[in-house]
């Protein structure tokens, strides 16, 4: 039996004791699918999905700007680290800006956004040949409210890793 | 077919036209220079079907008349039930007392028949019931019977050309984004239809974004921007095949906001690089183009003037986004906007007298216009969010994309008179947004 197979197995037994007795299960009893470190999963640290999640694939901006803040540049830090570490892999960086503004100027302004987290990388050493940079201005929020609450989290520079390797 | 046909006829009616100029001087006229506070009252009964093939098209022009008149704010309709005496010969003698009767100022009467080779053929006259006389001649228009709805249109340009003495324009299209699906995962796709919503057409599918579609002076081509290929990138749509093909392709640019010249060979659009946006135009023959800004700013949304020698555009070289006008080659760009708050999407009037564009300003977003150097600026709308405006062929209407607010937010076309009035929701089946508006048909 794998150990896929018995993980699985133990997780529908689990799911079926947890009907009776939902009480019965804390941190002690329960598997964490995410948690282990199978290859491609998030705890696989070569990943994509490690990447996304450990990593951390997004830094914010402030309304109307485009230069990175501490945070963002700790963030892009650990991308320059992953990625001058695991060479196969390329990367588009994606670049969006929240809804208040015209198309076309939200269309510029993530154009800058994502150039800058490109000179970072750049300046990091990652080979510009790994790197490309698009802009969907407001096209493609994450959150939807008309809030500065889901506006903070849609004016963003995405480093998107492609699925397969290149080699 | 139609089409030639009808421009042919127009061309022959032009000239019949010029003697009416007399007539606009008399008690029928709407100057609408001077904004109009009391919409002018008019009648159109129901058309008459010359033979049994035409009793539907008959039926159904003269509410296609009337909305068009309706829908301009400028004009109100009589309703049928009102009415003392229809309509019931076109030949004869039209009873003036019975239209002074129900204070309709404007008749406009018609006769419909299909001919032996099954087209529409539709003659009409509009009178000045107070006068009691008729204004201009009588036309007669011939088409296919499908196109029944672009006939109503163009009788009702003549009845709005004869009494406020600018043209029409009505027998238009408008091409826009169809929008459907949550706001963050939208699915957007190219449609065309009748400027009042009817006869819809998709031109692209929902597979990749699209955005900001704008006809060419002619109408025959559409420029838009596509993410097909994964990124931003300009194309250009012969709308009789729907054939499109990509214009500019430099690798790792990015090219948006494409509009046509007034020649419809150039087309000036912008191109970021770099993280930097700058202008540029392209022939579309030669595929050839030239940079005409190179600042650190972002330098977007331009639009030719109505004579091909000037661009305005949208710069934040001064620290918030601004209009600016240079010459069509390039070169020193003077600021024309001087208000607090943002400026986009400049757009210059078919007339040329004025430039319509977005303004954000605390919190809220509007279309206005002013003056090509700046000044008389004017707010014609408030909302959450208006933006892209387009102009009506006649330089009189304004229509923008309007966005409501929140999770459940949705777009849709709007349309205002440049006096700020008759704001009014364009019908669309879906959700809409970037509209531009045709040349007259």
């Amino acid at each position: 039996m794998t150990y896929l197979t018995r993980l699985l197995m133990l997780c529908a037994g689990l799911a079926l004791a947890a009907c009776t007795n939902p009480a019965r299960f804390d941190d002690t009893n329960t598997v964490d699918l995410n948690g282990g470190s199978m290859a491609g999963s998030a705890g696989d640290p070569t990943s994509p999905a490690y990447f996304q999640q450990a990593v951390g694939d997004r830094v914010l901006f402030i309304i109307d700007q485009y230069t990175l803040t501490p945070e963002a540049r700790s963030t892009l830090d650990g991308q320059a680290d992953w990625l001058l570490t695991n060479r196969d892999y390329k990367a588009v960086i994606e670049g969006h800006a929240d809804e208040q503004g015209t198309r076309e100027y939200n269309l510029a302004l993530g154009a800058r956004r994502a150039n800058s987290v490109q000179e970072y990388l750049l300046s990091r050493g990652v080979p510009a040949a790994r790197l490309r940079t698009v802009s969907y201005g407001k096209e493609r929020p994450i959150e939807i409210c008309s809030a500065e609450s889901c506006y903070a989290q849609n004016r963003r520079a995405v480093t998107v890793i492609s699925i397969a390797p290149t080699s | 077919m139609m089409h030639r046909f009808l421009t042919l006829l127009t061309v022959l009616f032009t000239a019949l036209l010029i003697q009416p100029a007399a007539a606009q001087d008399g008690p029928l006229r709407i100057e609408i220079t001077e904004g109009v506070i009391e919409p002018l009252p008019f009648a159109v009964p129901a058309f008459v079907a010359d033979n049994a093939a035409a009793e539907e098209a008959a039926r159904n022009i003269a509410g296609v008349i009337a909305a068009d008149l309706t829908g301009t704010g400028l004009f109100r309709e009589i309703p049928a039930k009102a009415f003392i005496s229809g309509i019931t010969s076109f030949s004869s003698p039209v009873q003036f007392a019975d239209w002074k009767a129900v204070n309709a100022q404007a008749l406009v009467t018609g006769a419909v028949s299909v001919d032996a080779g099954g087209k529409l053929v539709v003659r009409f006259r509009i009178w000045d019931v107070f006068a009691g006389q008729e204004l201009g001649s009588g036309l007669q228009l011939v088409g296919t019977q499908d196109g029944w709805r672009r006939i109503a249109h163009k009788v009702a340009d003549q009845v709005y050309a004869r009494i406020t003495g600018e043209g029409g324009y009505f027998d238009s299209r408008v091409v826009f984004v169809s929008e459907t699906g949550p706001k963050d995962k939208r699915a957007k796709r190219l449609a065309i239809m009748d400027y009042d919503g009817a006869n819809l057409t998709y031109l692209t599918d929902s597979s990749s974004i699209v955005l900001a579609p704008r006809f060419s002076p002619t109408g025959d081509r559409i420029l838009y921007t596509s993410y097909e290929t994964g990124f931003p990138r300009i194309y250009v749509l012969d709308v009789a095949s729907v054939r499109r093909r990509e214009l500019e392709s430099q690798d790792g640019t990015m090219s948006f906001a494409p509009r046509f010249g007034p020649d419809g060979t150039t087309v000036v659009y912008s191109l970021s690089r770099g993280g930097n946006t700058d202008i540029f135009t392209m022939d579309v023959g030669t595929g050839r183009s030239t940079q005409l800004t190179s600042a650190p700013s972002i330098e977007t949304a331009p639009s030719f003037s109505p004579d091909g020698r000037q661009i305005v555009f949208e710069s934040d070289r001064s620290g918030s986004n601004q209009l600016y006008i240079m010459s069509a080659s390039g070169g020193e760009a003077h600021r024309i906007s001087s208000g607090t708050g943002q400026y986009g999407t400049p757009v210059w009037s078919p007339r040329g007298d004025l430039i319509a564009f977005t303004k954000q300003s605390k919190g809220r977003f509007h279309i206005g216009v002013m003056r090509t150097d700046g000044s008389e600026e004017r707010l014609l709308t408030a909302s959450f969010l208006d933006e892209g405006p387009t102009w009506s062929p006649n330089g009189r209407v304004i229509m923008f994309t309007r966005e409501t607010q929140g999770a459940q937010g949705a777009a849709s076309l709007y349309s205002v008179d440049i006096t700020g009035r008759n704001l009014r929701r364009v019908s669309t089946a879906t959700g809409a947004s970037d509209p531009a508006w045709s040349p007259l048909q």
